[in-house]
């Protein structure tokens, strides 16, 4: 355990450097010093950070986004005249090995059946899937937290109008009420169809907070603030929430997992994004049929959710181990 | 328990009512379900318009509409006092029947599957716990992350190619050449060398074992043109039924005493034996005969555990029944295999089927109805439990994790007690508890169908009857169709709860 890059407390006595050899010293470290380095050594979660910031930089800065132009010099709705076939032009194999040498080319993912270029539409659809995954972790994750936590805090008549709201929105399967909603919303733009979404996937997230509440209420420093007076707000927010910020952080981040195939499956079905606008979904459920002919219309879309996908689960996995605190041993 | 009970049944009742409500509500806010019509030119336009209106009651407001179709429902739920109606779709179809129809299919197609993940997540759930941090360990938590990641439809979709198409072109001329058998002989060396860990002789040894058995098996199948007609055959049988024997003891007794060995030996013997015995009965059976013969197995099964099974009576009964019925399935699987090469010849060759649950007016024996039902069954069992064993393995893993560091079984440990017994008697048990819960939700979640396997593979079920409905801005579909769904996540949330209660008495008490 012992880390040059942490400060050490001054000079070090030579019984202290003795168990300092033997890995016995224990380091002060505040709580979310201990989270952020067990978070950097899990290396799984860290590759899936990584991974999914260069995706999101990919597909932000190629084709720009909301009048901000890229580097690719072009669009996904523009028609062209289909080359080759519409076959992708990629290559990765070097001239070394026998290939064709390491360049992109006019169309690196190919084109589409009326010559739009593969390669932007399949970052519209990474920008388009993020953003809905987003919103939609971000709006479950809010009003989770705020019914779990009132309810939890409050007790009584509350809790049980709270708690009896979030058994009936269980009660509806997910899909089905995404897909609900995204028949009504799906064509008023993608922020609208994410926030109608994330109104329906916070009733797991509210549970779990509202169980962490009432064990948090009895505690003696949630008593010792009560009375002092300390209103019922600065209580929630100051001294019971960041107690359980780990709790709300990894479900944070997996229902952003979840989010990003929800929003797949639904504009698979044709209740999510619809034409002129385009996600991942979409392209896989327009161009499942041409699977044997052109396949690599179906396998960059598909590559693309689940290295999304993958990132985001590898990071909720690493959070998930950073913030328990019966983990004290550090993976390495 | 019973206040418990009746309590928890109540307030799942008026939950069930409040959901059909905002349900409703949602639904008839989804789309206009007029406006087809208004864009059409049909000459008796406003005739057509009326009609519907006065078909889903259109005129009264949506929350007063509900309760005309809540008095129709109810009488779905006490069915002696009303009728049963659900309303009706929008080309006038009874929703009540379209429900029965779908429902069956989608039962067909999803019971298998869910049984399968669930048997298959929680034993490589509780393998992994055991081998914690090993090869075995990680791969699999890889994979389980992999398969959380997957889309289903995509899943779908590279399986009808590969599973079904390209599978079915290579079964026209089926050899495996020679490369390929030495391909697959190292992926299956490596794969057995991850399970089974050891020190570096013991992994080499099983490195090359599992090469030459896989690569040879394969090499063989091919050069007696195994592909093209399969079958078990008596041998496989006879030696798979004596292993299944021997696991079966394994697990319910361990080899302390042999009693139980015997008793599940002798139950091989007699699956063996009725290999030939009910040749002519076996010919072209009833589906009754077959579940005759079930219930005459476990009958036997029960006769042999106590007649032989000593002290240990109840463990040999047990292994007996199970070998037996292991046995039986075995022999049904050789019988199914055996109508593969009529099967074949008339659907020309497609065999695996990637659209529908049959093959249309396919008419045959029982045992060419059943490949046709399997062959279909096939590649969309295999995409659901790809995906819901991703989540069985990751909760069996650290639900008994969890459990293996708690006190009593260190105490079971320390007495000396051997290994299978803490594992099954003590571990699993208790790690079995929140399991059930996951259990309930599949189950659940499973009847409302599988929306998207069923429209990727073509099934007309329950999940298929919901989106094209909700396509079609059909409210009365969609509501229906709700109905099973929000009764069965609520009923199987109930029964959860009240199988936790049983199962850990610490729920009832608090």
């Amino acid at each position: 355990m012992s880390d040059p890059t942490t400060p050490g407390p001054g000079p070090v006595p030579a019984a202290a450097a003795a168990a300092d050899v033997q890995g016995m010293t224990v380091v002060a470290r505040t709580q979310a010093q201990m989270v952020r380095r067990r978070f950097f050594r899990h290396r799984a979660a860290m590759g899936g950070l990584i991974a999914l910031l260069l995706i999101v930089l990919l597909a932000f800065s190629s084709i720009g986004f909301a009048n901000v132009p890229g580097w690719w010099d072009k669009d996904y709705w523009s028609i062209a005249t289909v080359e080759n076939g519409g076959r992708p032009t990629l290559s990765v194999i070097p001239t070394w090995l026998g290939g064709s040498g390491v360049h992109l080319g006019e169309h690196p993912f190919g084109q589409d059946n009326v010559g739009k270029d593969y390669f932007a539409l399949t970052m519209r659809g990474v920008q388009q899937s993020i953003t809905i995954a987003f919103i939609v972790g971000i709006v479950g994750t809010v009003i989770g937290t705020l019914v779990g936590a009132t309810a939890g805090y409050f007790r009584g008549r509350v809790e049980a109008v709270l708690m009896r709201f979030t058994d009936v929105m269980i009660t509806i399967p997910l899909l089905v009420v995404a897909a609900v909603l995204g028949r009504r919303y799906g064509d008023s733009g993608i922020v609208v169809l994410g926030l109608v979404i994330g109104l329906v996937t916070w009733t797991n997230l509210a549970r779990l907070v509202r169980g962490e509440f009432l064990a948090l209420r009895e505690k003696e420093f949630v008593e010792a603030a009560r009375a002092a007076g300390t209103s019922a707000r600065r209580i929630i927010v100051k001294h019971m929430l960041p107690n359980i910020i780990g709790v709300i952080i990894v479900s944070a981040t997996l229902a952003v997992a979840a989010a990003i195939l929800l929003e797949a499956a639904l504009s698979f079905l044709g209740f999510g994004v619809r034409d002129p606008d385009t996600s991942l979904g979409r392209l896989i459920s327009l161009y499942q049929s041409a699977f044997s002919t052109r396949p690599w219309l179906f396998w960059f879309p598909g590559v693309f959710i689940i290295a999304i996908a993958l990132s985001v689960n590898f990071i909720g996995d690493g959070l998930r181990d950073a913030f328990d605190p019966r983990q004290n041993r550090v993976r390495d | 328990m019973l206040v418990f009970i009746v309590r928890r049944v109540i307030v799942s009742f008026f939950i069930l009512l409040a959901a059909t409500f905002v349900m409703y509500l949602l639904t008839a806010n989804a789309g206009n379900p007029l406006g087809d019509l208004q864009e059409s030119r049909a000459p008796n336009r406003e005739a057509l318009i009326e009609a519907r209106i006065r078909l889903l009651n259109l005129d009264t407001p949506a929350p007063l509409r509900y309760f005309i179709w809540l008095k129709g429902a109810a009488g779905c739920l006490a069915p002696f006092v009303f009728e049963c109606d659900l309303g009706q779709s929008v080309q006038g179809q009874d929703v009540s029947a379209l429900l029965g129809v779908a429902f069956t299919q989608t039962l067909q197609l999803v019971i298998a599957a869910t049984v399968l993940a669930m048997i298959l997540g929680i034993t490589v759930g509780i393998v992994t716990a055991l081998r914690q941090y090993s090869g075995l360990d990680y791969t699999v938590t890889f994979s389980a992350f992999l398969f959380f990641s997957l889309p289903i439809f995509w899943v779908a979709v590279l399986l009808k190619e590969y599973g079904a198409i390209r599978f079915n072109d290579w079964l026209g001329d089926p050899t495996v050449p020679i490369g390929v058998a030495v391909v697959l002989g190292v992926v299956s060396g490596l794969f057995w060398m991850i399970v089974i860990s050891g020190d570096r002789t013991r992994r080499l040894t099983t490195f090359a074992a599992a090469f030459v058995a896989s690569a040879g098996a394969l090499w063989l199948l091919s050069e007696t043109q195994w592909f093209a007609d399969p079958g078990l055959g008596v041998v496989v049988i006879a030696v798979t039924a004596v292993g299944l024997a021997f696991l079966t003891t394994a697990l319910v007794a361990g080899f302390t005493y042999r009693n139980v060995l015997y008793a599940a030996l002798a139950s091989a013997g007699v699956g063996i034996v009725c290999h030939f015995a009910l040749d002519s009965v076996l010919d072209d059976p009833s589906a009754m005969i077959i579940v005759l013969l079930a219930l005459v197995t476990v009958a036997v099964g029960v006769g042999l555990g106590y007649a032989l099974g000593g002290l240990q009576r109840r463990q040999a009964i047990q292994a007996a029944v199970l070998t037996g019925l292991g046995t039986g399935a075995l022999l049904f699987l050789d019988r199914l295999l055996g109508a593969w090469d009529t099967y074949s010849d008339r659907v020309s060759g497609r065999v695996i089927a990637t659209i529908g649950a049959r093959t249309p007016n396919f008419q045959g024996t029982f045992w060419e109805e059943g490949l046709d039902r399997a062959t279909h069954l096939i590649l969309p069992t295999i995409a659901i439990v790809l995906i819901s064993f991703a989540t069985y393995t990751r909760y069996t893993r650290s639900s008994m994790l969890e459990v293996l560091n708690q006190d009593y079984v260190r105490t079971a440990r320390s007495k000396g007690l051997a290994e299978r017994g803490v594992v099954v008697k003590h571990a699993f048990r208790n790690a079995m508890i929140p399991i059930t819960t996951l259990m309930a939700f599949d189950f659940a979640g499973v009847l409302s169908g599988a929306v998207i396997t069923e429209n990727v593979f073509g099934w007309t079920g329950l999940g298929k009857l919901f989106t094209d409905a909700l396509t079609r801005v059909d409210p009365n579909p969609v509501m229906g169709f709700f109905l099973i769904a929000g009764a069965a996540a609520v009923v199987f949330n109930m029964l959860a709860d009240i199988a936790y209660a049983f199962l850990d008495p610490r729920i009832r008490l608090s």
